[in-house]
């Protein structure tokens, strides 16, 4: 009798709750997570980097239930989803602005924690596993730019995948075994194929959450770079935080309805981005005996071609290529100021910050422009500043002047 | 109002005109030394094919113009013969009476007409697919309508012709029936190139020899509908995508606007 009253007593809900801690995971996570109440725009990209990875996860499972892969048959399988699958051609375009889309996204992330300091102790872990989201995304864009086997498909992966025959010793067997032939290949194409679609995506998807995670394991950052759990009420609650339901859900519907307007206004209008999201070159198949008149990765890759292509000897070349995405995840260490965030922070971080930027920005616009005559020198130029924010941070964090950081937030209502 | 701001203002209204009377006559110098030549000189590479795919009697006339003057070489794989009528609005009879192919049904892909081998012993190479020429070329489809119109006579090639937008194309100039035989004029311009003066033939413009049956007026709409086709090959669903593009986006304004007002209202008490 004892049992059946327990079932009784609450019903569903209880019984749910009892087998799986579904109240406990919408308390812990949402109405009980305590987010500061002053996130500005910066603060929207983290939610749409989540949306974004849905609206790929989504759109790849419809393209690969008609994408049929091989050398022989994969870019007329792409013609045929655009021309006669219905909304095929929808799909695909979602697909493709997708790709630019996180990229664009994720970029503004990144600039905010850079911006508010967000990769600062206690949250080095935290940022350690963006930035390995960050590397994953880059293999998932690779591959999957080549898929469509168009010829800037196969002549940015003979580039992309040739680079790595610059590594000492293992470098041309390691660079075979990647393709699984002597060139560029069907081989390569299907192993690209298995591991855009099904290995990747995994390991983003567990990044993902081991993020999330360690978000609510030490709480967001904010642009005051305070920490809020230092500051509680008599109710035990952060006097600066509020619950991220309904508050933060309510408020990230407005920033993702901006994200969609803009998204479809290049999905619907100009898909191909002048050339930068679908590139001309890739609606002609894949031609080993024609190269396009100028080989350049995707624009989200173009910061590190161009320092690349600055240095003279390639293998020092790929090394600094290298150097330049693993000096992100040094931040958290090589940033020695006792504040967060650039607004208590001094010209010294805000003037390095800046030239970063353009730095970043310039080296995006000249590994998309041919490697010669004035360009070549801005590149090198660039590519020094853009190391120097990193070599230098140690010196100019700690010769900064800081402001001394109040003890609230700053919030204006509306 | 200070002095310096009065002056600045002033300098505003009358810079602009005092620039322009200074350009003024040197654009008078070099029409004069234009009137010794006998044309303008041609930049042809601003010439844009200004078609609009959503003229669907344009589209009809460009289909037309395909199969009289194209299809014979250039094959349309990805794009079926029904598919076309469908969005052209070509009956069932027009599209078996002057378009099918004898031996072809309404449902197959645009292909065939010319031998693979023979091409390649005629012309040196295959005629390209059309399908994704609009796409598949920096300029799209004024990269077509530059090099429809940018044939011109010379005896050095063994198609007696070549092309300004494609220089050594193997293509013949098939459409000089209509629009003309036309003659390059070059001028030579002295380039100084490491200390060295070089002598380059510069195009200058065209002279049309024997004319052709069309007038410029009429050639160039032929072209433009011709391009305008091509256009809607390369992506047949771009009309339609454009319509539905209009509603989604308007729809997730409101819903935007809807999502803020309830944000707002939301976060009323946070202080």
């Amino acid at each position: 009798m004892a049992a059946a009253g327990e079932t009784n007593r609450g019903g569903f809900r209880v019984w749910l709750n009892k087998r799986l801690p579904v109240d406990k995971f919408v308390s812990d996570q949402l109405l009980e997570y305590y987010a500061p109440k002053n996130f500005n725009i910066w603060y929207f990209f983290g939610s749409l980097a989540l949306v974004v990875l849905v609206i790929q996860l989504l759109s790849g499972i419809f393209l690969t239930m008609f994408y049929k892969v091989g050398e022989s048959t994969a870019f007329d399988s792409i013609e045929f989803i655009r021309r006669e699958i219905e909304y095929g051609w929808l799909i695909q375009y979602i697909h493709s602005t997708g790709a630019s889309a996180f990229f664009i996204v994720v970029y503004l992330h990144m600039f905010r924690a850079l911006l508010y300091g967000s990769y600062k102790a206690p949250r080095e872990l935290l940022w350690i596993f963006g930035m390995l989201i960050y590397l994953a995304l880059m293999a998932e864009a690779f591959m999957g730019y080549v898929l469509p086997w168009g010829n800037m498909s196969y002549w940015g992966a003979q580039v992309i995948v040739n680079l790595f025959s610059t590594i000492p010793v293992f470098g041309p067997g390691l660079v075979e075994w990647i393709r699984g032939d002597y060139g560029i290949a069907d081989a390569t194409l299907n192993r690209f194929f298995a591991l855009h679609v099904v290995a990747v995506p995994l390991a983003i998807i567990l990044l993902v959450t081991l993020h999330l995670v360690a978000l609510r394991q030490v709480g967001s950052n904010n642009p005051d770079g305070i920490e809020i759990k230092e500051n509680k009420g008599a109710d035990g609650k952060p006097v600066d935080g509020i619950p991220f339901h309904p508050y933060y859900t309510i408020k990230d519907i407005v920033g993702v309805g901006v994200f969609l307007v803009l998204f479809c206004i290049v999905v619907f209008f100009v898909p191909t981005f002048g050339g930068l999201f679908l590139e001309v070159p890739n609606f002609d198949p894949a031609n080993p005996l024609s190269t396009p008149e100028h080989i350049a990765p995707s624009w989200y890759f173009t910061p590190f071609y161009a320092i690349l292509r600055a240095v003279p000897d390639q293998k020092l070349g790929a090394l600094l290529m290298l150097l330049s995405v693993v000096a992100w995840f040094f931040l958290p260490w090589l940033d020695r100021s006792p504040v967060k965030s650039m607004r208590y922070r001094g010209w010294w971080c805000r003037g390095f910050l800046a030239m970063f930027v353009i730095s970043f920005l310039a080296l995006m616009y000249l590994g998309l422009a041919p490697a010669e005559g004035i360009y070549v020198t801005l590149a090198r130029i660039f590519s020094v500043s853009y190391f120097a924010f990193f070599v230098l941070m140690p010196f100019y964090t700690r010769w900064d002047r800081v402001k001394p950081v109040p003890q609230r937030v700053t919030f204006h209502h509306e | 109002m200070s002095k310096p701001l009065l002056a600045l203002l002033l300098l505003l209204l009358v810079g602009p005109s005092l620039a322009w009377s200074a350009e003024a006559p040197a654009a008078a110098g070099t029409e004069a030394a234009h009137e010794g030549e006998a044309a303008a000189h041609v930049d042809w590479h601003s010439w844009h094919a200004g078609n609009e795919v959503s003229n669907l009697s344009s589209l009809q006339r460009g289909a037309r113009n395909f199969f009289a003057y194209c299809a014979s070489c250039h094959s349309l794989k990805y794009m079926r013969y029904s598919r076309m009528a469908e969005d052209l609005k070509i009956s069932t009879e027009q599209l078996q009476q002057h378009i099918l192919p004898p031996d072809a049904r309404a449902a197959d892909y645009i292909v065939g007409g010319l031998n693979p081998t023979d091409a390649v012993a005629w012309f040196g190479k295959e005629p390209p697919d059309l399908s994704l020429i609009t796409r598949a070329r920096h300029g799209g489809v004024d990269y077509v309508y530059r090099f429809l119109k940018t044939f011109y006579v010379d005896p050095a090639r063994a198609t007696n012709t070549n092309n300004l937008q494609l220089a050594g194309a193997a293509m013949p100039a098939i459409l000089s029936d209509l629009g003309g035989v036309q003659e390059a004029v070059f001028t030579d311009v002295e380039n100084v190139v490491d200390g060295k003066t070089v002598t380059v033939k510069v195009f200058s413009h065209f002279e049309t020899t024997t004319p052709g049956l069309m007038t410029p007026v009429q050639f160039d709409a032929f072209v433009r509908d011709t391009v305008n086709f091509l256009d809607y090959v390369g992506e047949p669903t771009q009309v339609v995508r454009r319509e539905i593009g209009v509603w989604v986006v308007l729809f997730l304004l409101a819903l935007t606007w809807m999502a803020w007002l309830l944000k707002k209202d939301y976060w009323k008490d946070v202080h």
